[in-house]
């Protein structure tokens, strides 16, 4: 039976939700599975995944996980690893993907990216992964003993504590890498939101460039009324109508909502793999030809500059 | 400054929805060949940190490129060529015979023999959109990694000072070269990268350069060394192994509504998605 390690992912001081769909994927495997919290307050932070079910779980808040950089991190998730585990999984984040494939190097692993779903067949794993932009997927197994695998946040979801408490315990860091000197850290810039995060709201309003420089002063009251994250075409973040973090697509976010509201988005082939997950997709766009009307649960062909001001009035009239 | 840009040759991701699906094997031979966009990206960035952009016929470092490919995937390398980078290598292979630990295992190979100060990748390739031979070349190199780039800064080619695009933001990083940066979409914005020779308030054309036609002609003198993946690593073998594909659920058009009245009406009694 596979011997999982999760490795998790903090955010000031806490492990952020995307954690919890690693979990799941280690519970779909079955096995006993451990939990590696690394970073600033992890110690404490450690206590917020003792309820999962998990065999252990490890924590060290040393100085070298001061920043998430993959160097610093990598060489102590190897060496955790290299005490019994057979899979290693994190969550396919800006983080995940970052930190995997250097661990899966150091360990001499073979590495399943970005997996949607996991078939067991006894020790057997097969992974289920999206390709060319979500339009094939394909089903492969890892060759090596030890399987290094980063699961995509939409596709499993977040797992509910299932109760007893798992036993904390301190890991040692191991000994810093060539590299890790050779990178430093600067600076985060983020913009401060009180908005969910992309990866995890039920409800997302996206935009395109149709919007232009009206981006925020037509989706923020939609946004707002709906608690929803706002998100944007590639067209519009590289017009620089809308930050870079908000993209959703093949190379962007990739997100599953409840709901998604497509404004102004002609719907290209990878903006489509970055949401034809949602649960249900609403369409508003001028032109009635539009890609995303092929996916969109409803569609609305209309000018949004006074569509979506009507939808916002509309909602607030209960 | 000597940077290697590894480059992979794609079918047309614009028509990605036209590939053609069987249990054991993706088809994609309809579709036009092209550069993965990423690279393309990653080789105007080698280009811009290697001139002044005021004479950008000179180049003031290397730029060499390489895939790992059939022999017609050379034409992928002339075209980056074409557009000013200095030679080039083709690793003879199929895409079946390779992997990307293996592709990085090879590309170690060639860092092992050209020294570069650099290796300029895409952050993914978009057919396995796996988004990982970078990372996994920088720690078979014990090098650092900025991966995810929407902007460079050299810091007299000694140094490059890189904004990553990641979740929450733009996380800014320092690494002393020789590193590995993988490229985001942003790279290619008029200000994204700042070479050491070029004035900082230069603004480069949105996007990536073209070559000009006595550029294409004079590419096919460039220098095109062909390699054996056995030159490059002992190991050839692999760690991913595909054991079938399947086309993704179809999701079908739904209908088109008359009004805002009427969508909301929907979105509450049919859909129940809001109160």
């Amino acid at each position: 039976m596979s011997r999982i390690l999760v490795v998790a992912e903090l955010a000031d001081g806490h492990i952020r939700k995307s954690t919890l769909s690693a979990i799941t994927f280690a519970k779909q495997v079955g096995g006993p599975f451990s939990v590696l919290v690394l970073g600033p307050g992890a110690k404490t932070a450690a206590s917020e995944v003792a309820a999962f079910g998990a065999q252990s779980v490890l924590a060290s808040d040393d100085s070298a996980f001061e920043h998430p950089l993959a160097e610093c991190y990598g060489p102590t998730v190897a060496a955790v690893a290299n005490t019994g585990f057979d899979v290693i999984v994190v969550t396919a984040s800006s983080f995940g993907k970052d930190l995997a494939p250097r661990v899966a190097a150091k360990l001499g692993a073979g590495y399943a990216p970005d997996i949607s779903a996991v078939k067991v067949d006894g020790a057997s794993l097969s992974f289920k992964r999206p390709m060319y932009a979500g339009n094939a997927y394909g089903w492969c197994k890892i060759t090596t003993p030890v399987q290094v695998v980063s699961v995509r946040q939409s596709e499993f979801a977040a797992g509910e504590p299932s109760g007893g408490s798992s036993p904390i315990e301190n890991v040692a860091a191991a000994p810093l890498s060539a590299a890790a000197p050779r990178v430093e850290f600067m600076r985060l810039e983020a913009a401060k939101s009180e908005r969910p995060d992309l990866g995890e709201a039920r409800v997302v309003v996206s935009g395109g460039r149709a919007l232009k420089e009206k981006f925020a002063e037509v989706l923020e009251p939609l946004a707002t009324l709906l608690s929803a994250a706002i998100g944007a075409s590639r067209a519009a973040c590289d017009a620089g109508y809308a930050p870079p973090e908000l993209q959703v697509g093949q190379t962007g976010r990739v997100v599953a909502p409840q709901l998604y509201v497509a404004i102004g988005i002609s719907g290209a082939i990878q903006h489509l793999a970055g949401m034809k997950g949602s649960k249900v997709i609403v369409a508003i766009n001028k032109d009635p030809d539009a890609p995303i009307f092929q996916v969109a649960d409803y569609g609305l062909v209309a000018d949004l500059f006074t569509a979506v001001p009507e939808l916002v009035t509309e909602l607030k009239k209960s | 400054m000597k940077i290697l840009v590894p480059l992979k040759r794609v079918a047309d991701p614009d028509n990605a929805n036209k590939i053609k699906i069987s249990p054991n094997k993706i088809d994609s031979s309809g579709l036009e060949p092209k550069p993965n966009p990423f690279d393309e990206y990653a080789v105007e960035t080698a280009l811009r940190l290697t001139e002044n952009a005021a004479t950008p016929k000179q180049r003031l470092g290397e730029v060499i490129v390489v895939t790992f490919g059939p022999k017609d995937t050379e034409q992928t390398l002339r075209a980056a060529l074409a557009t000013g980078a200095d030679r080039a290598y083709r690793v003879d292979a199929t895409d079946d015979q390779l992997d990307g630990d293996l592709v990085a295992r090879g590309l170690k190979g060639l860092v092992d023999k050209e020294q570069p100060d650099l290796v300029l990748l895409g952050k993914q390739e978009v057919e396995g959109d796996a988004n990982q031979v970078g990372q996994l070349l920088a720690e078979y190199l014990g090098w650092p990694q900025a991966t995810f780039a929407g902007s460079i800064k050299s810091e007299g080619d000694k140094a490059l000072v890189v904004g990553r695009e990641v979740d929450g933001g733009s996380m800014v990083v320092k690494v002393t070269l020789p590193a590995v940066v993988t490229v985001d979409l942003r790279i290619v914005s008029p200000h994204a990268v700042q070479s050491m020779h070029t004035k900082a308030e230069h603004a480069y054309q949105d996007g990536v350069r073209f070559a000009a036609l006595m550029a294409i002609m004079a590419a096919k003198k460039k220098p095109l060394v062909e390699l054996k993946l056995s030159d490059l690593t002992s190991d050839t073998s692999l760690k991913i192994q595909y054991t079938s594909f399947e086309p993704p659920a179809g999701r079908k058009a739904g209908v088109k509504l008359k009004s805002v009245a009427e969508l909301v009406q929907k979105l509450r009694t049919e859909a129940k998605v809001i109160s």
